[in-house]
């Protein structure tokens, strides 16, 4: 008998995993002229008391009418009142998400993809470098090691952005800024009026902040070219790749690696990813 | 299990098509335009298929059709909270079983490259829509009586009697078919008082009807270390450029491909209702990975076709450590405005990766072997492929000549 008998087996009581869960927006936050944060919860009060991610991990944001697109979920899993999304406007789904009010309906598919290591990272010191709206998927993390202090070491954010008007998250930056546990710097790209922090592109500063790589691990994200140059500028002060992790974006549909379009190679982002080191992106092919 | 032959004559084929179709929906190919004219399509249609040219698209369409609903909305008044609406979301009812009568044998095979995919991979969720027709669906190919000359399957461990993915397998021979079932649901569908049983002869005059067709297949070509060809080649610019500049990007090599399944997901909506949709989409369309922000990381035509190549002979097989993601159907090579050979490609990679280049007396490209019947299987000596160690494997592709 040849195998032809390898017909693959349907499970009608499996999940359907096209089917988002209705959720509504709690609260929407105007971080800066083109982003929004927006806090919603689950309607089904079963499945929000079950529902669990950990840090680095993606949401799918439907809009019905409109159409999905995928976010990282920014809020921490230590603080469970809500899940937040931070959504530049660019497209038309993020044009649409952002006319969203507090008491809307959204659909929500999550979690999907990887998450920060964030328990192999126990003991080591953090280097946090986000640019722009690349700060989201820091925040996740940053917020859920402050919320576990004691398992890290040292933690350094670098935080840029193009101007003082451009930073989001005002009311963490405040705390950020106070907190002695942890070494906060901000910068623009050029000189503003009134802008007390620093200037300069987010490599440079690196390269002046020089911090160790000695038992360290550098966390960064943000515009491609800014990754570019980061990197060079680890790599400069002595990080290997095993010790930078990124997180990626692309387009993607299905969010559990069928549809096809966030391959790098074999890979998908979508459940390889988001979360990379940059030694996992150097054997990948070179199609970022 | 019981593996007697059934036999149909051929006058009664419509017939026994017709008592299926009380069972389930069948699917024949048939004739789109006028009597002669026209592209072969498969259509729900359970009468008079058209088996004497090979279907213009592939069966993928029955189990992954074009388009489909995922779901439904809609939006009403809360009336609990003025002002706010409630939303209701509603998955489509399910169709019942298909039956496929007459695809040829790569398209069966086609739904297996396709079923890893939809089975859900790393421990994901498996594709409910996909999976609930695939295990609905019987598949009764018709053995091809001769290749085309785009046809290579037998460059991916295919034949034109393959009988892998097959329920039932249907053979042309005098007057009628010989139906040989291969799985619990093709002895199912053959327990039908309109069959006859096959005698000796019958299944002799399968035989060569099947040694026949082999020998219509153009030259093979080894395809041992293409994954690693590919890979080698992907900062190979130059190479895929050269390679694209004919390609128009109109994406009709993906919508006719067995093994291509890439989708898109988008809304339609009136109104408060409304509908979200899966469809087919095209690696080899610009916009199908091209961000919001602008950026695009395969914005080139050569970036495309190096996706599309590079999935179906490296990604895939890497991913799901299997077979490769080409059934050698050849639609591509014959729809193709503008006469983009995969096969072309391909030997010219797996050329590249050999170092074959110090011998001069090659003149042909070096994984082409002479129109040889595949039946024999002498070693190719005289071809410097052979002379590479591990050449004469068959690598991860098996035979089924």
């Amino acid at each position: 008998m040849p195998d032809t008998a390898r017909r693959p087996v349907f499970e009608p009581s499996a999940p359907n995993p096209y089917l988002p869960q209705v959720a509504t927006v709690l609260e929407v936050i105007q971080e800066t002229h083109n982003i929004k944060s927006f806090r919603l919860r689950l309607d089904d009060e079963q499945a929000w008391a079950k529902f669990s991610f950990e840090p680095g991990q993606l949401g799918q944001l439907s809009l019905f009418g409109v159409g999905e697109s995928t976010f990282v979920i920014n809020s921490s899993p230590t603080r469970k009142d809500y899940l937040q999304f931070s959504v530049m406007r660019a497209g038309e789904v993020t044009s649409a998400l952002h006319g969203l009010l507090p008491g809307d309906k959204i659909g929500l598919r999550a979690p999907l993809g990887n998450s920060f290591p964030y328990k192999e990272l126990k003991g080591k010191n953090l280097v946090f470098i986000g640019g722009g709206i690349g700060m989201a998927p820091m925040r996740t993390l940053l917020l859920y090691m402050l919320d576990n202090r004691t398992d890290y070491g040292d933690i350094t954010l670098l935080y840029g952005a193009r101007s003082p008007q451009d930073f989001s998250y005002a009311e963490d930056r405040e705390d950020w800024l106070k907190r002695k546990d942890m070494r906060t710097v901000l910068t623009i790209d050029s000189p503003a009026e009134g802008w007390e922090h620093r200037v300069g592109l987010i490599p440079n500063v690196l390269t002046e902040l020089k911090p160790s790589p000695e038992n360290t691990v550098a966390v960064t994200c943000g515009p491609p070219i800014m990754i570019r140059f980061t990197l060079q500028a680890l790599e400069k002060l002595g990080f290997v790749p095993e010790q930078i992790i990124t997180t990626l974006e692309k387009r993607m549909k299905c969010g559990i690696g069928i549809c096809g379009r966030c391959n790098i190679g074999e890979k998908y982002v979508c459940v390889d990813g988001p979360v990379f080191t940059y030694a996992q992106l150097k054997s990948m092919v070179n199609e970022l | 299990m019981d593996m007697q032959g059934k036999f149909i004559p051929r006058a009664q084929l419509d017939d026994w098509l017709a008592e299926l179709a009380a069972r389930f929906r069948v699917w024949t190919p048939r004739r789109a335009g006028q009597e002669d004219s026209g592209a072969v399509v498969y259509l729900p249609e359970a009468r008079q298929p058209e088996l004497n040219r090979k279907p213009t698209e592939s069966a993928k369409r029955v189990i992954f059709p074009r388009s489909e609903p995922l779901l439904r909305f809609l939006r009403k008044p809360d009336p609990d909270q003025t002002g706010q609406k409630s939303l209701e979301l509603q998955v489509p009812d399910a169709d019942g079983p298909n039956l496929v009568f007459g695809l040829p044998p790569c398209d069966a095979r086609g739904f297996l490259v396709l079923d890893p995919v939809y089975a859900g991979v790393k421990g994901q969720a498996g594709d409910s829509y996909y999976l609930r027709r695939r295990s609905q669906t019987v598949l009764i190919a018709r053995a091809c009586s001769r290749a085309l000359t785009t046809c290579f399957c037998h460059w991916v461990g295919g034949s034109p009697s393959s009988t892998e993915g097959l329920d039932v397998l249907a053979t042309e021979i005098q007057e009628g078919f010989l139906l040989q079932p291969l799985t619990p649901q093709g002895e199912e569908v053959l327990d039908s008082k309109l069959l006859l049983s096959a005698g000796k002869e019958q299944m002799e005059a399968a035989q060569s009807a099947w040694q026949a067709a082999e020998k219509t297949l153009g030259p093979g070509a080894d395809m041992q270390g293409a994954q690693e060809a590919l890979r080698a080649l992907f900062d190979n610019a130059a190479f895929w450029q050269a390679e694209a500049a004919s390609c128009l990007s109109c994406g009709v090599c993906t919508h006719l491909c067995p093994t291509c399944y890439c989708f898109n997901i988008t809304d339609e909506a009136v109104g408060e209702k409304g509908v979200r949709l899966r469809s087919w989409d095209a690696c080899m369309f610009s916009l199908y990975t091209q961000e919001a922000s602008g950026h695009n990381p395969r914005q080139d035509k050569a970036a495309r076709l190096k996706n599309r190549i590079g999935h179906k002979f490296s990604y895939y097989p890497e991913l799901y450590q299997t077979r490769n993601a080409c059934v050698g159907c050849g639609r591509c090579i014959k729809s193709c405005p503008s006469r983009l050979d995969i096969r072309a490609v391909l030997t010219k990679a797996l050329a590249l990766s050999r170092p074959a280049a110090g011998k001069p007396e090659t003149t042909a490209p070096a994984t082409v072997r002479p129109a040889a019947k595949p039946k024999v299987n002498k070693p190719a000596t005289s071809k410097p492929v052979a002379a590479k160690p591990g050449a004469a494997k068959r690598g991860k592709e098996a035979s089924h000549a």
